[in-house]
């Protein structure tokens, strides 16, 4: 069974259809790139998946459960991370503040009392050390680099241990060396359970990371496969050069 | 680190001073005039405090706390009056009764106004007030409109009149700060500060904001109607245009700027820097406005040369002073793989 099952999902905004009629889904355990020309939707999906934004039409189902009229901060307590195509972090909180910002606890009790906040801390700690960003922890976020945001961001979206994350263009505006850190730290990540949802415009990067990946298209996917099935796939080659 | 100990044992130790000197300045300085000023002041060290909560913490600003305030002093002044309550210490056990109505109302203007954001938050928030403002001038049967509210008089002595206000007021900004302090040191409060950073982010990783917002909204509010339901008794007359006034809503939110907005010490220091400056001017040049022009001209040096309040900018000045004259910072270690495993990710 699917983890992640989107289903003639639709949205226009005015005139524009973004999402088309739009069914996809993401295997537990996988890494799943989600490629396609600029415009293609990508981002809109994920808006969606995340409960940014509401669908017109269609469904999702998390887990079997349908989250699609749910707001962000339940899609998340379920167990959907996201990261933003611009790395944002809290500039005002310290590198680990920005890590123990994440609610998955429920009750007013979780979030008044202090039991639970040191280890809380604790594996904030191991988190920003995995990531090799502990050396910044008493930074404040609009002190640091643009690579440290990345994995910053990264690392705050793993605190609530999700089941998924959404990655939305990891690989932007990062240097090569980085860009293998954060490959390694997803693989990773993933060999431990978590499953991967990327957008991403680095064809290397996707090809060289993902498990399966998808092509949209105006809205809609319009191939779907292993990396090497879907970059030989003829209407990918027609999407991407307008052939 | 290890100045982390002997830090907090200073830090310990100034506040207690401070609350030893607060709780004996009656006894310091008895007589009325000073009193009342420290009546003021202390009453204004908890408007801010409990401002702070909601515009220093998740930096929605409200102007229309005036409102609370003046709903406060009406429901208490109301229930003293309806449950035939002489002057004395009883009425100030109502005073969280006050606090209790004034929180309902927030429940249900914050269900609306924290549906906004930034300037029409602003602007959503001083139409209520400006509301609660002329219901109270013409709800004439049940707030008196116009002619004002009279709340019993005690019958304690002049020199000593003040001192029970003064307390109570402590006892409402210890309460105030105490709340900030918890709040500042919770994931709730840490939840708060994201959402004053980047709300959508916050949603994104987990904070119910909406309900963060609203809780907030709530206590702050409360807090604020508890210490107008005190003013109130304490003025013993009180009018809408007095006590559901703009400048009070103004005034705490001066103060938050001046020391430091989202410090648990910055509300205070502007509170006592500004109140008692004011109540000189009133003092010694009549009750003219011109505080107000002092206050604009605050406003105007808050806004120029101290954006982030005076805490703020001096705990940075601090901390350049004691990277230029302190050894150099050791170079961060290089990035390894840690050797124990990542908890947060074992599934």
């Amino acid at each position: 069974m699917s983890l992640l099952q989107i289903d003639n999902l639709c949205k226009r905004f005015g005139g524009v259809v973004a999402v088309d009629e739009c069914s996809l889904s993401v295997e537990p355990g996988s890494i799943t790139g989600l490629i396609g020309p600029n415009g293609s939707g990508k981002t809109t999906v994920f808006n969606l998946v995340t409960g940014f934004i509401p669908k017109d039409k269609g469904t999702v189902t998390f887990k079997s459960q349908l989250i699609d009229r749910m707001g962000p901060d339940r899609i998340y307590a379920l167990g959907i991370g996201r990261t933003f195509q611009l790395a944002r972090i809290f500039p005002r909180l310290t590198a680990l503040e920005n890590m123990l910002v994440p609610v998955r606890r429920k009750g007013l009790r979780a979030l008044f009392s202090g039991a639970g906040w040191s280890s809380e801390k604790a594996r904030a700690m191991e988190m920003l050390e995995f990531l090799e960003i502990s050396h910044v922890a008493g930074k404040l976020g609009g002190a640091l680099s643009y690579g440290q945001r990345k994995l910053l961001e990264l690392g705050a979206v793993m605190m609530a241990e999700p089941d998924l994350v959404l990655l939305d263009e990891p690989a932007g505006g990062v240097n090569p060396a980085l860009l293998d850190r954060i490959s390694a730290h997803i693989r990773k990540l993933n060999a431990r359970g978590i499953t991967f949802l990327i957008v991403e415009h680095n064809m290397g990067f996707v090809m060289n990371l993902c498990t399966d990946v998808i092509v949209l298209h105006r809205g809609r996917p319009i191939a779907s496969g292993k990396p090497d099935v879907v970059r030989a796939d003829p209407a990918v080659l027609d999407a991407y050069l307008g052939a | 680190m290890r100045n982390l100990p002997r830090l907090r044992l200073i830090q310990g130790a100034g506040v207690v001073a401070v609350f030893a000197v607060a709780l004996a300045v009656p006894a310091l300085a008895p007589d009325p005039a000073t009193t009342n000023i420290a009546v003021f002041t202390m009453m204004y060290i908890g408007l801010a405090t409990a401002w702070n909560i909601m515009g220093g913490y998740t930096g929605y600003i409200s102007l229309g706390h005036a409102g609370f305030f003046g709903f406060g002093a009406y429901a208490l002044g109301l229930l003293l009056t309806h449950l035939k309550i002489a002057g004395g210490y009883e009425p100030f056990l109502l005073v969280p009764v006050a606090g209790l109505l004034t929180a309902v109302l927030a429940l249900g203007i914050g269900w609306f106004a924290l549906r906004t954001r930034a300037a029409t938050f602003v602007i959503v928030t001083i139409a209520f007030m400006f509301m609660l403002q002329l219901l109270a001038e013409n709800l004439v049967g049940l707030t008196g409109g116009g002619a004002g509210l009279s709340f019993p008089s005690p019958t304690w002595s002049g020199d000593f009149f003040n001192t029970p206000y003064y307390y109570a007021m402590f006892l409402l900004a210890a309460v105030g700060l105490g709340a900030s302090w918890l709040i500042r040191n919770s994931k709730f409060g840490l939840g708060l500060l994201a959402i004053r950073d980047d709300e959508d982010k916050a949603l994104a990783v987990g904070v119910p904001t909406g309900a963060f917002k609203l809780t907030a909204f709530v206590i702050s509010a409360t807090l604020v109607g508890m210490i107008g339901g005190v003013y109130g008794y304490y003025v013993t007359y009180i009018y809408p245009q007095f006590v559901v006034d703009p400048l009070i809503g103004i005034s705490m939110v001066l103060m938050v700027f001046l020391g430091g907005l989202g410090t648990l010490s910055g509300p205070v220091l502007g509170a006592l820097i500004l109140e008692p400056s004011q109540l000189w001017l009133a003092y010694n040049y009549g009750a003219s406005k011109l505080y107000l022009v002092f206050y604009a001209a605050v406003f105007l040096i808050v806004i120029l040369l101290l954006p982030r309040g005076i805490i703020p900018s001096a705990l940075e000045l601090l901390e350049r002073w004691r990277t230029r004259s302190g050894p150099a910072a050791p170079a961060p270690a290089a990035p390894s793989t840690p050797s124990t495993p990542v908890k947060a990710v074992t599934p």
